[in-house]
């Protein structure tokens, strides 16, 4: 049974036409296949090397350079929250923010709730400091944080 | 005469990111005359002749950038756009692409028939998810519209733009780093030269730009020379290297601050004009201790240290150009992000924020910087927890001198700009880190002490 389903495959290839070569579409390869499995697989990555004519030793060592994708096991909860540890951040409570959420969820950063709903991790400037301390669920920015915006926010993930 | 932005005129208008609402405003105009009036070498020299100097960091002169491309080349040539946007306390880039994607797709139209590149790659950080789907949505608008694909309005120009998503890696924004992680592999930034407009993407002739410097080009075709030489600062006639700073600049203000904000001003406002009058002044009445003039790795301005010879004037008064923050001691106008640090925040607290973000991002190619920025963390991390050792300063700015391009032992610039603010920190507030290792006192961030993964 393959990892990848022929329609994810497909929108992989998809963007082969991009690209004078197949190495590059390793990283939305990746992208593809982390946002939909919640993981990248062993068996994900030989399919993806398979598709872009790689070693699949090629397409680990580019996934692991960036330390953003989840696999061996390791799995995404549904939702994936990022709150900022930047120098602008810090300077308006971004690591009493970050305190908070580990004690709220109850898990530490890179670590998924029993739940399976939140995975909490901290991240190096977002890029949102005019909103600073900030969060960024899944890709979209959260601005003024405040411990109780944030449990706000967890409810509302965790429902 | 109060100052008009331009580059950001366009930011709060209702359809401000759609192309009806571009047009409404004159938008793309200026790519369709330059298509049909302009040879690319007319547009290469006025955008050199402007005196344009790439907003990234670097400072670079653009239009100097593209003289570089090897002449009557076959082709493909490509340009990269570095909206990687990662050095801490920077989001002007952000604003533009959320705000008004067309701006920046028009400058990349003009660059890329400038250059004669026909395919453009538009490197973006994960973490503007908003940035990257409203950019999406302009660049499908232009495909429908005839601006983007093949013979654009029948000029036999054709250009493809296509966006491609960053993995959360500072390392990225490395011009180098940017290509290797477009084609596929880790972002290990490439020993140089060979410079990119001769080897880059898929080893051809490539260019490399930032997202402001691509809104500059639209604005400076359209406006003229004139126009853009008309704000800024001149060339230093005591320096013949010096290219100048003309234009205007989005600086962005953080941290303690009553509004952080990005503002666009003339090159050359000053530290304390845009603390006091632009960012509403330091939060809850307190005084600005340091601040941090263009990102990180520029290091650190001491606010009433005084400037010699410069009556009253302390390193609150340096003009923003890309002069200015060198006569301080820092390494450059870098990205003009500033981030004010007040008098209540331990400046040992700032630096081993500063040295956790370098050694997380050192993208481990270079063994100094590898190595250098993780010590650099474990001894920060020893003084704030009242570890201090009497020899750590020494110990701290030995190392901070040794990694990077100046003295010569990495391939890229990141280990510069990790030991620039260790080297500028303690020599400035030396006696405040003294003070702690005497003392032993504790950081007040007590419950995060332990040390996050340094890998």
């Amino acid at each position: 049974m393959p990892e990848l389903s022929e329609d994810l495959k497909n929108r992989i290839r998809a963007y082969l036409p991009r690209y004078p070569r197949k190495q590059a579409v390793v990283l939305p390869a990746l992208h593809l296949v982390h946002d939909e499995l919640r993981t990248v697989s062993n068996e994900a990555i030989v399919e993806i090397a398979e598709i872009l004519e790689l070693h699949p030793s090629e397409v680990h060592d580019t996934m692991t350079f960036y330390e953003f994708f989840k696999h061996d096991g390791d799995k995404l909860g549904t939702s994936r929250l990022w709150v900022c540890r930047g120098l602008a951040c810090m300077l308006r409570g971004g690591y009493e923010l970050l305190d908070h959420c580990q004690d709220t969820l109850g898990v530490k950063c890179g670590e998924t709730t029993a739940d399976g709903r939140i995975t909490l991790e901290f991240a190096e400037c977002i890029g949102a400091c005019d909103g600073a301390p900030a969060c960024l669920k899944d890709d979209i920015h959260v601005m003024n944080v405040t411990p109780k915006s944030a449990d706000e926010l967890i409810a509302k993930l965790r429902s | 005469m109060p100052f008009e932005p331009i580059l950001l005129a366009r930011i709060n208008k209702p359809n401000s990111i759609q192309l009806n609402g571009y047009r409404a405003d004159g938008g793309y105009a200026t790519f369709e005359r330059a298509l049909r009036e302009k040879q690319p070498l007319e547009v290469v020299t006025q955008v050199k002749d402007s005196g344009l100097r790439g907003r990234g960091g670097a400072g670079f002169p653009t239009g100097l950038k593209w003289t570089f491309l090897p002449k009557d080349h076959p082709g493909p040539i490509y340009l990269c756009i570095n909206a990687d946007e990662s050095e801490p306390c920077t989001y002007n880039n952000r604003i533009l692409m959320e705000k008004d994607p067309h701006q920046v797709l028009e400058g990349i139209m003009i660059s890329s028939y400038a250059i004669r590149s026909e395919c453009a790659y538009f490197y973006i950080r994960y973490e503007y998810g908003d940035a990257y789907r409203n950019l999406q949505a302009a660049i499908d608008e232009c495909y429908a519209a005839g601006l983007l694909g093949k013979n654009i309005h029948g000029s036999g120009f054709n250009l493809d733009i296509y966006i491609h998503r960053g993995a959360g890696a500072y390392i990225c924004g490395e011009e180098t780093g940017l290509i290797e992680s477009i084609e596929g592999k880790r972002a290990w930034p490439r020993i140089k030269p060979p410079f990119p407009a001769i080897e880059g993407a898929f080893r051809k002739p490539t260019i490399v730009n930032n997202v402001e410097t691509m809104a500059c080009v639209t604005q400076i075709l359209r406006r003229g020379n004139d126009w853009f030489k008309s704000m800024g600062v001149p060339p230093d006639p005591k320096n013949p290297r010096d290219a100048g700073s003309y234009g205007p600049k989005l600086y962005t203000i953080a941290g303690h601050v009553n509004e952080p904000k990005c503002v666009e001003l003339p090159m050359g406002v000053t530290i304390r004009e845009l603390v006091e009058k632009h960012g509403g002044g330091v939060w809850k009445g307190r005084k600005a201790k340091s601040v941090n003039p263009g990102g990180l790795s520029m290091g650190f301005a001491k606010c009433d240290l005084a400037l010699k010879g410069e009556d009253g004037k302390t390193e609150y008064d340096i003009p923003l150009d890309f002069n200015g923050p060198g006569k301080i001691g820092c390494l450059g106008l870098g990205t003009a992000a500033i981030t004010v640090i007040d008098d209540q925040t331990s400046m040992v607290d700032v630096l081993h924020n500063v040295c956790q973000f370098f050694s997380h991002e050192s993208c481990g190619q270079c063994t100094p910087c590898r190595e250098g920025t993780g010590w650099m963390l474990k001894i920060t991390d020893r003084l704030r927890r009242g570890q201090g050792r009497r020899e750590d300063l020494d110990v701290l700015v030995d190392v901070a001198d040794r990694i990077g391009m100046m003295p010569g032992t990495t391939i890229c610039g990141l280990a510069d700009g990790a030991g620039w603010p260790v080297k500028t920190a303690i020599r400035k507030f030396r006696q405040e880190f003294e003070d702690v290792i005497r003392s032993g006192a504790k950081s007040v961030h007590s419950k995060s002490l332990q040390l996050v993964d340094a890998h």
